[in-house]
């Protein structure tokens, strides 16, 4: 079991450009280990100079973006690499949902799975919102639940989005994937033992330990 | 399973093999497949043990997993797993997940260590029709010789092991048809290239694509391994060629792949592998290969491309608002001014190498027009090959003898300046042509400049110490 889901609310940042991809969510340099400080390294090659000093100028180093909670962003976030720390990077910095137009399809499918919601929303939804988040940029405190599929703003305006359900249900469960596929298991044996037996040159011989 | 048409409804060879891995339908409408073969890298598995490990759970299926060290090992010859400091945790943590859950494991040490997506074909591990997963986004390469690859992220490669299945959604069906004769000096690469250039980053977002027609018949399976590379640079997550007789005897004889009879056996069903006369596509597109140059990106995305024949655009000539912005960003980041012939552009550095183009056949097609020639002064120019085995290979082509004699170096297999999670990283502000894959900002190390090529042309542009046209370079 992990976390349900059900709703969040807090900043809203945006960040309005196409095609954001994992590198420039989290950076090579963050993933040369194992433990590394995903959160610090979220956007590090633009929120820090050459010298590791943050630049002031980058949306999530200025009052009140450094607490973001909520990011919008345009078409085709998260595309490139599968890496997963993209989806950590948020995730430790504070932001758990990410709403977008489009998504690409690995950084959509590990972000359900590691616990960030990634909406889809309407370009009209996402130019409301831009707007929104302008009228309100001193306290752009948004929330986003899951549940109603409702994105509310501060002067209580309404605005939807969608997710398939196969995705959402289990994060507002919090179902583990794996125990979720695993009450299938015998079906899953049945089926490898049914192809074994069709191509037995496709499955080498399992090893006794 | 062998694939037939079931009734009267035709299929695409996609679906065919997705049909023939399909466990069940869960309930939320997605489908639950087998996974055939499971390849695993040092950077993206650590936490996925991990994961196992606090829950208690094995690996499922220990003999249809393998492990190497491709994205952190140092590639300066003769390298061990210490030679690059910062990599010896992520390696050895690889290493000793592979030897306690008893998987096979291609150590830096092992003459069969390499990029996955070059090892998976070329030790017969990938074989047509199966399904591969790997937690790497370009594990479609595999689709070169007929397989369906699955990149995955960590928590899926945590779900295949402990369940040897993945949970996904039938992706829609897209087709890419070569039409047309390909020009000299034209290779897989640039077809790819071209394909981006023309339908975007995004075009296949969903999709399971099938690359078809004639050109792509005529293509060799390690070119065909490049075009299905870069599907997840068109936003596909899938994209194959349909086995043919290329593909069966290129799989015959190798390492992991059927032998004697069985490989008969499986070549019989590989055979039924095709996309049925009127296979229904979600969506098709075409490319001229006729009209098709050399291609050389000029952004900071896989379609910020264009012919070598070419300038470098003017922001102000793309239609669209927002594309315009992205390609003024682009050039700005690049340090390009609009109008400039792309066949001036000076580079310092030029990488030979990538799960894209660092096999056999692009080092020879690199070695050939190196023949003879020197790098241009002041240039790095360096070749990686995909696998130790490749490297072998190429030394007993005497391959490695006219790439030093011209000034490249010639290192030991990795993803190396690829991903620039090793020490092979290009400094701040230089410009490298790379056959890699992806020339995002930074990608190749801080405020790197990246413009991607095929292999020959990275070679003339070593040699020339700018991006050339290869079809221009004189004889040595």
């Amino acid at each position: 079991m992990r976390q349900p889901f059900t709703a969040v609310e807090g900043v809203m940042a945006t960040m309005l450009s196409a095609n954001i991809n994992t590198d420039a969510i989290i950076p090579s340099a963050w993933l040369r280990t194992a433990t590394a400080d995903y959160g610090r390294g979220l956007f590090g090659g633009d929120r820090y100079d050459a010298d590791g000093r943050e630049r002031p100028g980058f949306v999530l180093n200025r009052p009140p973006f450094r607490t973001a909670r909520i990011l919008l962003a345009e078409e085709n976030f998260g595309c490139g690499s599968s890496r997963e720390a993209a989806v950590w990077a948020l995730l430790q910095f504070g932001i758990r949902c990410v709403l977008a137009p489009s998504f690409a399809d690995i950084f959509y499918e590990n972000a359900f799975r590691s616990g960030l919601l990634a909406g889809l929303i309407d370009p009209a939804t996402l130019a409301a919102l831009v707007q929104s988040a302008d009228r309100h940029a001193d306290r752009p405190v948004y929330r986003v639940d899951l549940p109603a599929r409702t994105i509310t703003a501060p002067d209580g305006t309404g605005h939807g989005f969608r997710v398939p359900a196969s995705l959402a249900e289990p994060l507002i469960r919090g179902d583990d994937a794996i125990d979720t596929t695993l009450r299938h298991v015998d079906e899953i044996e049945a089926y490898y033992i049914a192809a074994g037996a069709e191509r037995a040159w496709l499955y080498p011989a399992a090893e006794q330990g | 399973m062998t694939g037939e048409p079931r009734g009267s409804v035709p299929l695409t060879v996609f679906e065919k093999i997705w049909t023939s891995h399909l466990i069940r339908q869960l309930d939320d409408g997605r489908d639950l497949i087998f996974v055939d073969r499971h390849v695993l890298q040092e950077t993206t598995s650590a936490p996925a043990f991990e994961g196992l490990r606090r829950a208690g759970r094995a690996v499922r299926h220990p003999e249809l997993t393998v492990a190497t060290q491709d994205h952190i090992v140092s590639t300066a010859p003769g390298r061990d797993e210490d030679s690059n400091p910062t990599g010896r945790e992520l390696l050895g943590l690889m290493r000793r997940n592979a030897d306690e859950n008893r998987i096979r494991h291609f150590g830096v040490d092992d003459p069969r260590q390499g990029i996955v997506h070059v090892i998976g074909p070329e030790l017969g591990l990938a074989l047509p029709g199966c399904v591969l997963a790997c937690g790497d986004s370009h594990t479609s390469t595999v689709g070169g010789l007929g397989a369906i690859g699955i990149g995955v992220g960590t928590s899926e490669v945590e779900h295949v092991l402990a369940t040897q299945t993945l949970a996904m959604a039938r992706p829609r069906r897209m087709r890419v048809r070569f039409e047309g004769r390909v020009g000299e000096g034209v290779t897989a690469k640039d077809l790819i290239l071209r394909v981006m250039g023309e339908h975007g980053i995004a075009a296949g977002r969903g999709c399971a694509v099938e690359y078809a027609g004639a050109a792509i018949e005529a293509l060799p399976v390690e070119a065909r391994l490049t075009l299905c590379n870069m599907s997840i640079e068109l936003g596909a997550r899938f994209g194959l060629v349909a086995p043919d007789e290329t593909a069966i005897e290129y799989v015959r004889g190798r390492e992991f792949a059927p032998q004697g009879e069985a490989f008969e056996q499986a070549a019989r069903i590989w055979r039924t592998l095709r996309s049925d006369d009127g296979a229904e596509f979600d969506r098709e597109v075409a490319i001229d290969c006729s009209r098709v140059a050399p291609q050389v990106t000029w952004g900071t995305s896989p379609q910020d491309v264009s012919g070598i024949d070419e300038r470098v655009p003017d922001p102000a000539a793309f239609a669209d608002a927002k594309r315009r912005d992205l390609a003024a960003a682009a050039l700005r980041y690049m340090g390009l001014e609009p109008g400039t012939p792309l066949d001036s552009i000076p580079i310092d550095i030029a990488f030979i190498g990538s799960c894209t183009n660092s096999r056999l056949s692009d080092l020879e097609a690199a070695a050939a027009v190196v023949c003879g020639r020197r790098v241009a002064p002041g240039v790095r120019a360096l070749v990686v090959p995909g696998s130790m085995a490749v490297k072998a290979q190429a030394e007993a082509r005497g391959l490695d003898r006219v790439f030093r004699d011209a000034g490249f170096e010639w290192r030991d297999a990795g993803c190396s300046m690829c991903v620039s999670i090793n020490e092979d990283v290009v400094p701040p502000g230089a410009r490298c042509i790379a056959t890699s894959n992806r020339n995002f900002e930074n990608r190749q190390g801080p405020r790197s400049r990246t413009h991607l090529a095929s292999p020959a042309m990275a070679a003339a542009a070593a040699l020339s110490g700018r991006i050339a046209d290869v079809r221009k370079m004189r004889p040595a």
